[in-house]
């Protein structure tokens, strides 16, 4: 080849990139070059080329084209005539036009061949699919793309992510592009020391793990952008703790709340009645149950509604252990008033019997409760991920201690129970029919443990020993907050939520929950009334 | 002591009870109507082991007020005492025929033992682990619980967690007691072969002497000047306290020395049932214990021993009967003696034959009147 060919190849060159500008910029007249024609050429580069304009394009036929020509499904005339004509073989064997996707009547079979490709045509086809998804109209697939253009931090892709930033509109995608952008310069030789330490700022900016990853493997960079990695290194670090921190609280309020749940029934039971209920967890399990029930009859009765059964559940939990509670107390508490030690070993029993009952109507395996849709998945909050059944336990937590507070405080029934709770004979003596009372004040405590039993069942495994293990802990919630106090059940279950989730990773689940009750243990030492006590004169509460 | 036909008929009861069962297991022929099968003689054992958890339980809760939770803790940390003199004892004779370590540290590959297991292979160092261990224990938690005055309901509550807390550390593997399986393949104790006849029919005669013992110490101190300012706490703290009695000494000495029975009894029960493991730390068992005591009668030592053994037998008896049945009827027995017989079997009959005989005798059991102020009841004070 002679000098004057090489420059009339790279004035064409010039020529061809003005028109890539142009099509870019004004993508709507097709006719003005046509970006298919360079795929009829037998001539590899052309081939490739056209490729890389065909992505550019952003018309509409590309990927169905470039598909088509990467599984050698793209037909042309075996011998070039002037319409460039381009087809496609379809998986059914017919032909389609490639331009329009037009179906053809008659195949022109023996006057056409299979456009063929080499490697150097293969990475251009790779290359035009990042692109295309880069230009798709879909956002998501455009942000996918520019991040996993992040990950390879190929310098390669660098003409690609100029040609995407062009165009790109949407912030979001062009901060992701951006930084694609500098990673591919970080990798790249032909780059300036001052613009990659530009770039390690703008990767260190993501303030993630792919970011540290790739700053962290630039020790061997030139020392002035080594030392800025090293920095931004250390600074990812500090904002990746500060997440880790973020994390812990969130899975510490998470378990609380699930604490809060299970012992909110106990504060009434225990903490203003002063019954000692250790069927509780029993109740809460009846409430798992009853989900199950629920989302079975739903399910055979209603097919079309049982994503929606769980919101079912929750007053058929509530009246079911808030019945069961009722005849409890009518049938055994009632006599025991008085004497918590034997009210203990009374509820014990009950708890055995409870079991006993619900291993042999269900069977002693895990039932399957299935989660609604709208309960799985997750929600990205910068560095956090929060699953939803968690996020949708905490809202219903709050919802029903809400919903408890404004009963005790707002109600007739709460009026009296508080009566009651304070002084009971004057409370006899003002009308209030305290035996009443103290059926509906079980009622309502139990209700609110088989309500914790719907929430439960969405988590951890619905078996007869579902109650079990959380009675103890349910316990310490109510003791380490202060008896007679929903507040304190609160702030209990929270602490010891956080601090389960704060010693789990230092000392491991099992240790972490030892040393959880061996501070408990000395925390009531300390304070044997809990956080906060109710306050009298008498020697003994 | 002064003549005490009460004590001359437990401890008769049980040596001569154990007694029989020997010469009848022993001194029979296997196809003699009179034979005990051997069976029966280690499940004797068990009870009269369960008998010692039950007295100690009686012996904090019937007469110092103190309901304990979790005093099966203090059994089974008597058991695993002796169940690491056992694994010792087992020598290159296990699975993995390593002389000095036991399988389960060959198996999660440790090189040498710890240094908790020191003088394990001793028997008279394993004895000394048994009784020091609970002791020390009960000692820490009791001073610590009982100095700050931490009563009733609230210390029901920490026992249960103290013996929950137990149960999830020793299920650990790295705690180096043989994690979830616990400790099990025993071959010999002092060179007696345990699996033997007259090793099971020796070790059921010892755990009835020393049940005797306990029951006849435990009995001297309730009847005993201490043991009258203990039943004075039990029933009027405070007050005692405004007489110049330090409570909390009373009770500390009380559960510290319970806890060693109970220690006792958990050491004897291993080699006669042969495997030692977390769940015997778990919350239900303690619970269980003072559901005999309330059954045979809370406050009357010998009605905790009936209440064990009859609860046990009764245990024994359905689960291989009526698989399904058995947790029903042990709900329900919680349920019926709390409601039905609140003084349980012993005091019961104890008050009956006390109305025939001297209508104006003050039984020493309790349920007579309802539960003393110091737990938290409903109605607080005016």
């Amino acid at each position: 080849m002679t000098e004057g060919n090489r420059g009339k190849g790279r004035r064409l060159g010039r020529l061809l990139l003005l028109c890539l500008g142009f099509a870019l910029f004004r993508p709507a007249p097709a006719a003005a070059a046509d970006p298919f024609a360079g795929l009829a050429s037998p001539d590899f580069s052309r081939i490739e080329q056209a490729v890389e304009a065909l992505a550019a394009s952003g018309n509409p036929r590309a990927a169905a084209l470039i598909d088509a020509l990467a599984a050698n499904r793209l037909y042309t005339w075996r011998w070039p005539r002037p319409d460039n004509g381009l087809f496609i073989k379809e998986p059914d064997g017919g032909f389609v036009a490639a331009r329009t996707g037009e179906k053809i009547a008659t195949p022109p079979f023996p006057v056409i061949r299979p456009v063929i490709v080499n490697d150097m045509v293969r990475s251009a086809i790779e290359a035009a699919r990042g692109m295309l998804d880069l230009l798709s109209p879909a956002l998501a697939v455009r942000g996918k793309a520019a991040e996993a253009l992040f990950e390879a931090a190929d310098p390669a892709s660098l003409k690609l992510i100029d040609v995407a930033l062009a165009r790109e509109r949407n912030p979001g995608v062009r901060r992701l592009l951006l930084e694609a952008q500098a990673a591919a310069r970080l990798n790249s030789a032909a780059t300036s020391i001052a613009e990659r330490i530009a770039a390690v700022k703008v990767v260190a900016g993501r303030g993630d793990l792919p970011a540290r990853a790739l700053l962290a493997s630039l020790g061997s960079a030139p020392s002035p952008v080594a030392r800025a990695a090293a920095a931004a290194v250390h600074q990812i670090d500090r904002t990746l703790a500060l997440w880790n921190v973020l994390e812990t609280v969130y899975y510490g309020i998470s378990l609380g709340s699930v604490l809060l749940l299970a012992a909110a029934g106990l504060a009434i039971t225990f903490g203003v009645m002063g019954v000692i209920n250790m069927a509780h967890g029993e109740i809460v399990m009846v409430g798992a149950y009853t989900t199950l029930v629920v989302q079975q009859v739903v399910a055979a009765t209603f097919p079309a509604f049982s994503n929606e059964s769980l919101i079912l559940s929750i007053p058929a939990a509530f009246l079911v252990a808030g019945l069961l509670g009722i005849v409890i107390e009518q049938t055994l508490i009632r006599f025991l008033y008085g004497r918590p030690l034997e009210t203990l070993l009374a509820t014990w029993g009950l708890s055995l019997v409870l079991i006993q009952t619900v291993r042999s109507i269900f069977g002693p395996t895990n039932q399957d409760v299935s989660s609604p849709a709208w309960m799985s998945g997750a929600v990205h909050l910068g560095g956090l991920t929060l699953t939803l059944n968690r996020l949708w336990i905490i809202a219903f937590t709050i919802a029903t201690l809400a919903l408890l507070m404004a009963v005790l405080s707002h109600t007739r029934l709460g009026l009296s129970m508080r009566a009651v709770t304070q002084n009971r004979r004057m409370a006899a003596a003002m009308g209030i029919r305290t035996p009443l009372v103290d059926a509906l004040t079980f009622g309502l405590g139990c209700g609110i443990a088989g309500i914790a039993g719907v929430a439960l069942s969405q988590i951890d495994n619905v078996s007869p020993n579902l109650g079990q293990s959380y009675i103890i802990d349910s316990f310490l919630v109510v003791v380490f907050g202060g008896v007679g106090n929903l507040w304190g059940a609160v702030v209990a279950a929270l602490i010891l939520g956080i601090v389960n989730m704060v010693l789990e990773p230092i000392a491991g689940a099992v240790l972490g929950k030892i040393a959880v009750l061996v501070l408990l243990i000395l925390f009531i030492q300390r304070r044997p009334r809990g956080l906060f006590p109710v306050r009298g004169r008498a020697v003994e509460a | 002591m002064q003549r005490d036909a009460h004590s001359a008929l437990t401890v008769g009861l049980i040596l001569g009870g154990a007694l029989l069962m020997a010469v009848l297991d022993l001194g029979t022929a296997a196809t003699s109507a009179l034979h005990v099968p051997d069976f029966v003689v280690s499940l004797v054992g068990k009870y009269l082991c369960y008998a010692m958890l039950a007295l100690a339980v009686d012996l904090v809760w019937g007469f110092a007020g103190i309901l304990t939770l979790g005093h099966a803790a203090f059994f089974a940390l008597g058991g695993y005492a002796m169940g690491m003199y056992l694994m010792r004892e087992i020598g290159a004779r296990g699975v993995y025929a390593n002389p000095h370590l036991p399988d389960f540290m060959v198996f999660i590959g440790w090189k040498e033992l710890p240094w908790y297991w020191f003088g394990s292979n001793h028997f008279w160092f394993a004895m000394i682990l048994v009784v020091l261990v609970p002791g020390l224990l009960a000692f820490v938690f009791g001073f610590l619980a009982f100095r700050s005055r931490v009563t009733g309901v609230y210390l029901s509550i920490m026992t249960q967690a103290l013996t929950y807390a137990l149960m999830l550390a020793f299920f650990r593997n790295d705690m180096g007691f043989g994690g979830n399986n616990g400790m099990t393949d025993f071959k010999d104790i002092l060179g007696f072969p345990v699996s033997a006849r007259t090793t099971e029919v020796g070790l059921m005669l010892l755990s009835a002497a020393i049940l005797a013992a306990q029951f006849l110490l435990a009995r001297w101190l309730v009847r005993s000047r201490f043991g009258q300012v203990l039943v004075a706490v039990r029933d009027a703290e405070s007050r005692t306290r405004f007489l110049g009695y330090r409570p909390e000494s009373y009770k500390l000495f009380v559960f510290v020395l319970s806890a060693v029975m109970a220690g006792i009894g958990g050491a004897l029960y291993v080699p006669q049932v042969g495997i030692i493991n977390p769940s015997e730390f778990a919350p239900g068992n303690s619970i269980e214990a003072v559901i005999w005591v309330a059954l045979g009668g809370r406050g009357t030592l010998s009605g905790a021993i009936l209440g064990a053994v009859l609860v046990n037998f009764a245990k024994s008896w359905s689960t291989t009967a009526f698989p399904g049945l058995w947790l029903y009827a042990l709900g329900g027995l919680f349920i019926a003696v709390t409601l039905f017989l609140p003084r349980g079997i012993v005091g019961s009959l104890a008050a009956g034959l006390s109305r025939l005989s001297q209508p104006s005798a003050a039984p020493l059991a309790v349920g007579a009147r309802p539960e003393p102020a110091c737990h938290a009841a409903p109605e607080p004070a005016p």
